[in-house]
């Protein structure tokens, strides 16, 4: 047991956002964004009630803002969740907007990252809104399903690059092939399905299953401040200690 | 990036949960359940090609300590081989620091789970005595449960009962235990049983009543005794965990547990309890009587072990008399009748044909 139990390959983004090195600072920058994009955006739509138009402009300009003021370089993790530090500014950011009359348009036009504005719309028409007093939760569970999303993403990536795509397909299929609310596939089934043995099955999924978990680590890792933080992510996300 | 339902998210957190079992010879499967310290999973032991069920504890194990506490659970356990008693396999610990353990899959239900419904009084107390047998067994190698609760207790598609979850166990008298054994390497045991001895406390979640809590005080308010909710773990003996199975009682006859909220210590909890009898009139005075002497508040006017209760149940059971309760004349004559109704009802066959032939001859 050592340190390798911690993904430490790649640095905190929360850190790197304050680097001096301009492409480490785009890549810290890249990768919040894409963690925190689709939560922000569905969060001024829900919560501020902004219209489709408005709620894209809000989104791209934040992260903007946030990126020419260094916003995420204020973070201190002793205080609070990088989540709530983050619904904090934009909270503010969102009212010093509605406070400007003639408000203009800096992120409207500028393209931080293609973001799938239309996408995040189609997501708000299918899922049942948050209740009032949700809207906490909201974030959290929007939080968790782009991180998710992400890890998964890696994932496909990383199996196909090492030339595992049985492993792949079973764990998408055993996992989240399946209707939402079908029963999961048993293993039996997948072996006659996948025409390998039942135990080639349960050790392919063991395999899937732990580099998941490794990536989806790395990625809470990536999007935490200290290592602090990133337990009590890990803990929050997945209900254990990582450590 | 595709989106996913909140299913598919949950299902994909339930995948991040399993534990990397990849150290270990066992291959988890899938969550079965979990509690305040651990989660169990089902597992597939790869050299054996056998299903186990594997707990795994939620906290890592920083200092040591809960992998060797543990070491000592599967000591304890190994020292009481019984058909109730769920055996471990094997223990150790996590690339991520977290201690596991290995045991026989238990299929079934919790007893807490499948109480009630159609059960009749009868079935339940074929269960309780079951569960009494495995702790009395316990009892005579010096070993105290100390954390009695139907959650702690499986019953089997086949009605076998099966007593669960050791984690907190004393062995009250090494000589017992050694006397029991029959390893040839006796000194290692009996360093191991020494060490057994030593179990104080896991570090357990504290929560409800119907969690286990942690500290000093071990086990669960909602079913231990007042000396054990005091804290005064000296006093601890066979006698606690009669006071438990008495609880357990409680339960199966009224469906919940004796304190809700608190504790055994606690005086309002205590009024607010009522008498099994109170909540159904359809109880056995004697069977509430059993009960109620298993939880008496003090440890001298309860049974002295796990046996005595479970003679009384057989003796309930087989209609004979039980110890805990004094009957008058009615009810020995109502049970001496019940037991007994099959000659009765020859008897009175017999007696209405004689009448049947007098009256027929006599005309």
């Amino acid at each position: 047991m050592g340190n390798h139990r911690f993904p430490v390959t790649r640095l905190s983004a929360i850190i790197a956002a304050s680097s001096a090195n301009p492409e480490e600072r785009t890549r810290a920058f890249e990768a919040l964004v894409s963690a925190y994009w689709m939560p922000v955006y569905k969060y001024v739509r829900i919560k501020w009630n902004k219209p489709t138009e408005d709620a894209r402009d809000l989104t791209q300009s934040f992260f903007l803002e946030a990126m020419e003021k260094n916003f995420f370089g204020r973070y201190d993790a002793t205080k609070a969740k990088f989540r709530t530090f983050l619904r904090t500014c934009l909270d503010g950011f969102v009212a010093n907007e509605n406070k400007a009359a003639s408000r203009i348009k800096r992120g409207g036009d500028a393209t931080i990252l293609s973001l799938d504005f239309d996408g995040a719309e189609e997501q708000l028409r299918i899922a049942a809104p948050p209740s009032a007093g949700s809207i906490d939760e909201y974030f959290e569970k929007e939080w968790a399903r782009s991180v998710f999303s992400l890890a998964l993403e890696s994932f496909r990536a990383q199996m196909l690059d090492a030339g595992k795509e049985i492993h792949l397909r079973l764990f998408e299929r055993y996992v989240i092939g399946a209707d939402d609310d079908a029963p999961k596939t048993s293993y039996k089934a997948l072996a006659a399905e996948f025409n390998i043995s039942t135990t080639d099955v349960t050790n392919y999924l063991a395999l899937a299953r732990r580099e998941f978990r490794r990536i989806v680590l790395e990625k809470l890792r990536e999007l935490t401040a200290t290592d602090e933080e990133y337990r009590r992510e890990a803990r929050a996300l997945l209900g254990v200690d990582p450590q | 990036m595709k989106w996913l339902s909140d299913n598919a998210v949950d299902r994909l957190r339930e995948e991040t949960d399993l534990p990397d079992l990849g150290c270990s010879k066992y291959l988890v499967l899938r969550k079965l359940g979990s509690g305040g310290m651990g989660t169990v999973y089902l597992a597939q032991d790869v050299d054996l090609g056998r299903k186990v069920a594997v707990k795994v504890m939620n906290l890592a194990d920083s200092s040591g300590g809960l992998a060797s506490r543990m070491m000592r659970e599967a000591r304890i356990v190994a020292l009481l081989e019984h058909p109730s008693i769920v055996p471990i396999h094997d223990v150790g610990t996590l690339d991520d620091g977290r201690v596991f353990y290995a045991m026989k899959l238990v299929l079934g239900k919790r007893l807490d789970q499948s109480a009630g419904g159609a059960a009749s009084l009868y079935d339940m107390l074929r269960i309780f005595q079951k569960v009494c047998e495995a702790v009395a067994f316990a009892h005579t190698r010096g070993v105290i449960h100390r954390d009695l609760k139907p959650e702690n207790i499986m019953v089997g598609p086949f009605g076998e009962v099966l007593v669960m979850d050791w984690g907190v166990a004393k062995v009250l008298s090494a000589e017992r235990a050694e006397a029991a054994l029959t390893a040839k390497d006796a000194r290692a045991e009996r360093q191991a049983i020494e060490d057994a001895d030593l179990i104080a406390t896991l570090p357990l979640a504290a929560g409800s009543a119907g969690d286990t809590s942690g500290g000093t005080i071990i086990g669960t308010p909602a079913y231990m005794p007042p000396e054990q909710a005091r804290g005064e773990t000296e006093l601890l003996d066979e006698r606690s965990d009669v006071y438990a199975l008495g609880a357990i009682l409680y339960f199966l006859l009224t469906g919940r547990p004796p304190y809700q909220s608190g504790s055994a210590t606690d005086a309002g909890e205590q009024a607010a309890t009522p008498r099994p009898r109170q909540i159904d009139k359809k109880i056995p005075r004697a069977i509430e009587a059993i009960c109620l002497k298993a939880m008496s508040e003090r440890r001298e006017a309860r049974y002295v072990s796990a046996e005595g209760i479970a003679g009384d149940v057989v003796r309930f059971l087989d209609g004979d008399p039980v110890s805990a309760y004094r009957e008058n004349v009615f009810e020995k004559a109502g049970r001496w009748l019940n037991k007994n109704r099959f000659i009765v009802l020859l008897i009175v066959a017999y007696l209405i044909m004689r009448l049947i032939v007098f009256f027929s001859v006599g005309r």
